[in-house]
Parts: structure tokens; sequence; C-alpha cells
């Protein structure tokens, strides 16, 4: 294949996997990498490399709009990045030691995960119990504009909520994905907040998570211009117009659709990592 | 939570700064990897890729220092690389921007919390744990 049929094909793949990435929820990183490894035959090596620049650049698009809106929680992000950080970092670094295929059975795993959790009806856990002693020290508690009032929340468990980012990270740092699925986790479910806040202080931190980890990336060789230019500017793009369909389109339905499709994929990912492709 | 009036900066200050950063990182480094990738590909499109078996000494533009020094040889794929780590970087602008906010903000805690994710990315950016 030559360099220009092989830039196109990944433009084109690219900006439908950061289209559906932001139609679904599920982002561009956990779809562009089996597209790559599996339908180009690219190393997964590069795979990961570019995919976690096009999470640097999606995540920092949309989080400039979030943050401007008031809807992110800056400290929350601040204090959560030492977790997820390290655990890009320690992520990254177990990646160089770890054989190509566990990396894509556990790929695999993540992604069944992520797609069945965009499918469970979401729960909202917010509480205005002020007790957490962790939320207080740290300024952690605060308010988000909800339907245009001011509303407030309180935030629980922050040392749970800690753990579970620094276990998000290190995934993230190990697949180059932006790992949404797990923040969203650790913030909804143990720390309580919103789900405003969580999907938005979740991309906030995401940039900063996959720059901890892209570096360890870059300097090992794994980010590749001829794969990382197409593969970012293509998502970035696809999650710009998807960011725009997603306002008026009913996704429920696609959500399935996608849900079917991404677990094919996961599947076939396990297999050829267990019968020793990769 | 309380706000003192007599703040001149604050935490709406902030996130409007923060956003604008963001918006103009992401466009920059965009812009710098879209032009290295047309450079690219006036000069490579009719060679053929390889990219099935990785390996780590493929890729020569690995390091700061390298990218910096290459990109002004004005060849595509340096370009590309140096609007990476264009974005790479925007990110990592945000956590300094922070820190400096918090500081005059007054709220020192922060300002501890921002330099602690700021040394780890440092100490990986040195490439302390590339090997």
């Amino acid at each position: 294949m030559s360099v220009l049929i092989f830039t196109l094909i990944v433009l084109l793949g690219a900006f439908l996997a950061g289209f559906l990435g932001s139609l679904t929820g599920l982002g561009g990183g956990v779809i562009i990498i089996p597209l790559l490894t599996l339908g180009l035959g690219v190393d997964i090596h590069y795979a990961i490399g570019a995919s976690i620049i096009s999470v640097i650049a999606t995540s920092t698009g949309s989080a400039a709009a979030y943050v401007k809106e008031g809807l992110t929680n800056m400290r929350i992000g601040m204090f959560l990045e030492i977790a997820t950080t390290v655990g890009a970092i320690l992520g990254a670094v177990i990646a160089v030691y770890l054989n190509a295929a566990y990396v894509a059975v556990i790929f695999g795993c993540i992604l069944i995960f992520s797609s069945m959790m965009t499918l469970k009806k979401k729960v909202d856990h917010t509480t205005l119990d002020y007790t957490s002693k962790g939320a207080k020290f740290f300024k952690l508690n605060g308010s988000y504009p909800n339907q245009g009032v001011e509303t407030p929340y309180a935030v629980k468990n922050v040392a749970g909520g800690f753990f579970m980012m620094l276990f998000a990270g290190t995934l993230s740092g190990l697949l180059g994905i932006g790992s949404g699925a797990l923040k969203v986790i650790a913030m909804d479910n143990i720390m309580r907040l919103p789900f405003k806040v969580s999907t938005t202080t979740s991309n906030f931190m995401m940039g900063v998570t996959a720059a901890a980890s892209a570096v360890v990336y870059l300097h090992r060789g794994q980010i590749d211009p001829g794969i990382a230019m197409p593969v970012c500017i293509g998502v970035l793009i696809g999650a710009t117009v998807g960011a725009k369909v997603l306002v008026k389109a009913k996704t429920d339905k696609l959500k399935i659709v996608f849900a079917v499709v991404v677990t094919i994929l996961a599947i076939q990912m396990i297999y050829k990592g267990l019968s020793g492709g990769f | 939570m309380m706000m003192e009036e007599t703040k001149q900066i604050t935490d709406k200050d902030i996130q409007s700064l923060v956003g604008n950063l963001l918006r103009a990182g992401v466009y920059i480094s965009m812009g710098i990897v879209i032009l290295g990738g047309i450079i690219y590909l006036f000069d490579h499109s009719s060679e053929k890729i390889d990219y099935a078996i990785f390996d780590m000494n493929k890729v020569s533009l690995k390091t700061v220092a390298t990218i910096f020094e290459e990109v002004i040889t004005f060849k595509g794929a340096a370009i590309v690389q140096f609007g990476l780590l264009m974005l790479i970087f925007t990110p990592i602008a945000r956590v300094m921007m922070a820190v400096i906010s918090f500081f005059i903000e007054k709220d020192y805690l922060y300002v501890v919390i921002g330099l602690i994710v700021l040394t780890i990315i440092m100490v990986s950016l040195s490439g302390g744990f590339a090997h």
C-alpha cells in the first residue's frame, strides 16, 4: 500500500471513529486501534501511539468549551490528575514489557466493558451530605449550572475515587485510550458527582493524562508521524462533527447498534491476541 | 463556600482563560500537523508503507531536542512531529497556567497540587521512564 492510499484510508477511518466515538460517548481511541490493527495490519504499538495523540486532540478541544460553561470542577480535575498521570506513566512503562498479545486481550476486555457502560441506564448518585473530610480539605465540593440554576453538590469518598483514577490512568497509558468509562465510574458512583460535572471533568483530565503517557510513547518511537498525522486530524474532525450532530440526534438506537459492532471488534482483538496474531 | 469580593481573579476568570488556551493550543498544533502532513505527502506519497512490525529505531524524531533541531529542515515528518509535540504541550501548559492562577488566588494547596502534577510529567518528559 502506498503512503497516499494509506493516509487517505486512515483519515477516513479516523473520521468515522471520531464521529461515532463522540456520538456514543465511547471516544475515538477505542475504535481507531482495532481499525488500524485488525483492518490495516498496523502493529499495535504504532496504533496505541497514534491513538493517544488523538485522545489529547479531542479531549482538549471539547474541554475548552466545557470549562468556559463552568461545568468542569477544576479542583477535582487537578487533584485527581495526580493519580491519573502517575497511572498513565505506569501503564505506558508496563506496555514496554508486556507482550503485545496481552495488550490486545486487555484492550478487548476494556472495549466490551466500555460499550456495556454506554448502554447502562445512568443513576443519579448526587448528595448534599457534606461530611467527607477529604472533600472539605481539598475544597472539592462545588456547584454547577443545571438548567439555568446554580446547583450545589457534595463530594464523597475522595480516597476511593483517587485509587479508581490511578487504575483508570494505568489503563489509559497501557492501551492508549482515554478510559472515560472508568473515570466516570470513579466520579459518578464513588465520589457521587452529578453527570454533567463528572463527564466534563473526566474529559478535562484526559488531556493531561494522555500527555503524560504520550511522552513515554514518543521517547520509545511509538508515535510515527505517518500514522499519527491522519489519525489525529481525522478523529478531531469526526468528533467535532459528531458533537454538532449529537445535539439533534436521538442516539439510543445508535448506541445499541454500536455496542454490538464494538463487541465484535473486541472479540476479534481477544481472539487474535490469544491465537498469537500480535 | 463564600467568595471574598476583594479577590481580583475569580474561578470564572480562570475558567475563561483556560478555555481559550486549550482552544488556541489545539488550533495551532493541528494547523502545524496539517501543514507538515501536506509536505510529507508531497515528498512520500508513492512510497510503500511499512507498519506491520514495530521497530523502536524506525522513528528518529523521538525527543524534544531532536524534534526542535529537525523542524528547521522543513521536512514534512519533522513538522508533523513538531505539531504533535505542541499538542502534547497544550494540556501541560494548561496545568502551568492553573498553577499561576491559583497562586494569584492565594490557593496555595492547589499551587502545590498543580506542581506535583507538573513534576510527574516533567520527569516523564526527560525520558526517565522510556527505557
